[in-house]
């Protein structure tokens, strides 16, 4: 019980940690200054969240880990975030549509995560409601922008979320950690998530004209520590520099 | 003519008075495209500012750094907007202005043409380059245009708290291990004197400074400026324990000043003529982010067209 906690703390923690690094590239590269510092807005949410996570995590390890320890000392097999949230950033519309999708699930994930038996969990959820529902009522308002804007921005965001959507089926299904942490009162039942944002996708994908993508086939692993190519290069330059300087403080 | 003189006249009486210039009021031509250029060069290098320090985001070497220092950039953003605003106000356009700085017609901050290497830089670039921006800044408060006085007073609050954010980045790897040591001492090395340059050439080679202190645009030289700099940041350096790169710099008890030794400004004009290591990374960034972000910024305008035609036509319907 006690390592499936810190598994799905970790999930939590890494989903928002891995979506914040990826977020911060953005930073001084927007398309206009306006997006460039709402996207920032977006990361340092997520990196609040993911410190918040971090700290718990490091909590339940004991010892002398530490919210860096976590992030900066673990390796792509022993970390646990979603598939989706380590891709590549791509264009604007890309981000946005990653967004998109991780904003949306997170958004019905941490309503029920107010009700968690778990206190702390419970305390991260109250924290992080407000700043993941406006999320997730953002980046849906970039979906209807860009699928309901140009022709180009119809055609670029419909290739996003078509490329995207395989990622999409394992922020929904549950395995041993998932159940265990269901029957304890800690963890959210996926199911019902999963109707939720099926309801909220097809609605924001109808508002901006977009086809809902065919679910030929989902990729996972995520979760549980199979990652892609893209999360090794992350990590490798997000810690770097502690790495080299195993003793040092910053 | 005679009308016009005396205009300027009373607008140098009314600028003698301490009184601040709002954007309604008359204002001589080259008054106007002085600050238009001052302003929009400003907004342009806290835009380009972004970019060095960005460059350590997804780098910072431990959460909390990199909450603060994506914060920083993020606050750089916004000055970028209060400044194209307060442009704005003298009747400059935006648009154009980015024009200008993407086409090479605008300059920026020669400083940002630096690289940020290492972390340390990230301590340095707060500590030094914020440290000297804020010596400019401060003075600015009182520049009589007012948009551009009030954006000043707004931003010194911001950079104040970036600057000890630098600083503290710095003390904490003076007192850390000796590769960390070593780490801030090699970017105080490289940081010092494109740090003094920024204050402009010296007073007797700074032709557009005398009409702008007349005006009160700028109301200090650059070399009274370069001083205060100087004077500040001297004990801030022996306390963190590193050596300033100047071998001539000593306190002069007469002046009450430190004398520091000649610098190069060769390299100053080097820089600025688009020879330092970064000018051309630098553009080719802005220049790409305004290119990818074309087709962004057009399905935006389409969308928004689109729902204000939509409304329109409910509007007549009911």
């Amino acid at each position: 019980m006690k390592e499936q906690l810190l598994e799905y703390t970790l999930r939590l923690g890494d989903n928002a940690l891995i979506l914040g690094q990826r977020l911060g590239e953005w930073c001084g590269h927007g398309p206009i200054l306006e997006q460039d510092i709402a996207l920032s807005n977006m990361a340092l949410d997520q990196l609040g969240q993911a410190r918040m996570l971090m700290q718990y995590a490091a909590e339940q390890k004991g010892g002398d880990y530490t919210e860096d320890k976590m992030a900066f000392f673990r390796d792509v097999t022993e970390y646990h975030n979603c598939l989706l949230v380590e891709l590549e950033n791509g264009d604007w519309g890309r981000t946005m549509a990653r967004q998109f999708l991780f904003d949306t699930y997170n958004y019905y994930f941490y309503t029920a995560l107010l009700s968690s038996a778990d206190e702390r969990l419970k305390e991260v959820a109250h924290k992080a409601i407000k700043e993941v529902a406006y999320h997730a009522q953002w980046s849906a308002e970039w979906i209807i922008r860009l699928g309901d804007g140009t022709e180009e921005s119809h055609r670029r965001i419909q290739e996003s979320m078509d490329d995207l959507w395989e990622w999409t089926g394992e922020l929904f299904t549950m395995d041993d950690v998932d159940k265990l942490m269901i029957e304890a009162g800690i963890g959210v039942d996926l199911s019902r998530v999963k109707e939720q944002w099926d309801q909220k996708v097809d609605q924001i994908l109808e508002l901006a004209t977009l086809k809902r993508p065919s679910d030929d086939w989902f990729q996972s692993g995520g979760k549980q520590g199979e990652h892609s190519e893209y999360l090794g290069f992350v990590l490798a330059e997000m810690q770097h520099l502690p790495r080299m300087h195993p003793e040092a403080e910053w | 003519m005679t009308k016009e003189m005396n205009l300027e006249e009373r607008f140098q009486a009314y600028v003698d008075g301490e009184n601040k210039v709002e954007p309604k009021d008359w204002m001589p031509d080259k008054y106007r495209k002085t600050l238009i250029r001052q302003i929009s060069q400003h907004a342009h290098s806290e835009v380009v500012g972004m970019l060095p320090e960005a460059n350590w985001i997804t780098r910072a070497p431990s959460l909390r750094r990199k909450v603060a220092l994506l914060a920083k950039v993020q606050d750089e953003a916004g000055h970028g907007l209060y400044l194209y605003s307060a442009a704005e106000t003298l009747a400059a356009d935006r648009k154009d202005m980015i024009d200008d700085l993407l086409s090479g017609k605008a300059k920026y901050s020669s400083i940002f043409n630096y690289p940020t290497p290492t972390w340390a830089d990230i301590g340095a670039i707060g500590w030094l380059v914020d440290g000297a921006a804020i010596a400019n800044q401060v003075m600015l408060c009182r520049t009589s245009y007012g948009p551009y006085s009030r954006a000043m007073v707004k931003i010194c609050k911001e950079e104040s708290f970036h600057q000890r954010q630098g600083y503290e980045i710095l003390l904490t790897l003076a007192k850390g291990t000796d590769a960390q040591k070593q780490m801030a001492q090699d970017s105080l090395n490289r940081w010092w004197w494109p740090s003094l340059m920024m204050f402009g050439p010296t007073d007797d080679l700074s032709p557009n400074s005398a009409q702008s202190m007349k005006w009160k645009i700028k109301r200090k030289s650059n070399d009274e400026l370069r001083q205060e700099f100087i004077d500040k940041t001297v004990p801030q350096a022996e306390y963190l324990g590193l050596t300033i790169p100047d071998p001539d710099l000593k306190w002069n008890e007469e002046r009450g000043h430190y004398d520091h030794g000649s610098i190069d400004w060769d390299e100053f004009y080097q820089v600025i003529k688009g020879n330092g290591k970064c000018n051309k990374i630098r553009m080719k960034a802005r220049r790409e982010a305004h290119a990818n972000g074309e087709w962004v910024r057009k399905a935006a305008n389409a969308y928004a067209e689109k729902q204000a035609a939509r409304k329109a036509q409910e509007g007549s319907a009911a």
